[in-house]
């Protein structure tokens, strides 16, 4: 309510009313000092927001994309040998409290499923990797565009690239910083690490062969034989690409594996994965 | 810019800190669910993927 005093008693130290062209410069001195301060508190809270708010945004999203896929449980053994599989539909979740998961078992010889390539953006698999203890099981979605398939929904499918299962190369690129970050450990991956692939009815074991630095227009890596455009594939190869240096979008890293066994969902879960799951 | 505004907030000191507060809030906001998701893809350490663009 008070008006500020016309003449007389400066407020501020500074007499109000006076505008010689000195006074007038310092005043747009301060308003471009402060408009900078500005800027700076800004420039913080984007990095607060890029760095961790959209990874809790994004973990709230893909959690709550895989609690939607409403898949099959793999069956827990019951007080009964033989699984029975009409209780898996009816009372989910009801029987899992104790059993043990069942161990399925891998299947090596024979050609594994492969689901036909959907529409972008839909969510056909999710991806669990052993040697990143405490990650959530994460899910894959069709199409890499960044703002509609990587940030929004997770992990995604390179279009045209091999089904999960299939003869060629099974390649996924996710974040390695913000959006959830799926594949921020992937530098701790070695040699022979399994990552378990699952879809609706059926979870793929691969076992990792190679990691790789390259050029972000090495498409190559992405190839149905990695590295070798243009050679028909014989093998079920599956390749990780995420940016690299971490924060950096100058390079990228690599992971390259291939199947191990695949098994149906019903049979059970991988041994790989039973004590985390 | 600030001393000018806070001359013009209405009320006590400690009402003047609270609507300020409240301002800063949101503006913060709206940062966060408008502006910093636009800005984003223009940032130049988030791509993941080989051969694209």
């Amino acid at each position: 309510m008070t008006v500020p005093a016309r003449a007389g008693a400066p407020r501020h130290g500074r007499p109000v009313r006076r505008t010689s062209t000195g006074s007038v410069a310092l005043a747009g001195l301060g308003v471009v000092g402060e408009l900078l301060v500005t800027a700076g508190v800004l420039l913080l809270a984007f990095l607060v927001w890029q760095l961790w708010w959209t990874d809790v945004e994004g973990n709230r999203a893909q959690a709550e994309i895989v609690r939607n896929l409403d898949w099959a449980q793999a069956p827990t053994a019951a007080p009964s040998a033989a699984p029975t599989p009409g209780a898996a539909g009816t009372g989910a979740g009801g029987t899992r409290a104790t059993g043990a998961p069942v161990i399925a078992a891998p299947r090596r010889g024979e050609e594994p499923p492969v689901a036909a390539e959907p529409d972008v953006r839909t969510t056909f698999a999710t991806l669990q990797v052993p040697r990143w203890d405490g990650e959530p099981e994460r899910p894959v979605s069709e199409g890499v565009d960044k703002a509609t398939v990587l940030d929004a929904l997770g992990i995604g499918h390179y279009p045209g690239t091999a089904m999960p299962g299939a003869i060629g190369n099974f390649a996924m690129a996710g974040h390695r910083t913000t959006y959830a970050k799926p594949f921020n450990r992937v530098a701790e991956l070695q040699v022979g690490d399994p990552i378990v692939i699952r879809t609706a009815s059926t979870w793929y074991v691969y076992r990792v062969t190679s990691t790789e630095i390259v050029k972000p227009q090495d498409i190559a890596v992405i190839a149905p034989v990695p590295g070798k455009p243009g050679v028909d594939p014989t093998e079920r190869a599956i390749t990780l690409t995420t940016c690299h240096p971490i924060f950096s979008a100058r390079e990228r890293f690599i992971v390259h594996g291939v199947l191990d066994y695949w098994a149906p969902v019903s049979s059970g879960v991988p041994v790989e994965i039973a004590g985390g799951a | 810019m600030y001393g000018w505004l806070w001359r013009h907030l209405p009320g006590s000191t400690p009402v003047r800190v609270a609507i300020l507060v409240v301002l800063a809030a949101a503006v913060l906001a709206a940062c966060f669910t408008w502006l910093f998701p636009a800005i984003a893809p223009l940032m130049p350490f988030n791509d993941t993927t080989v051969g694209a663009r």
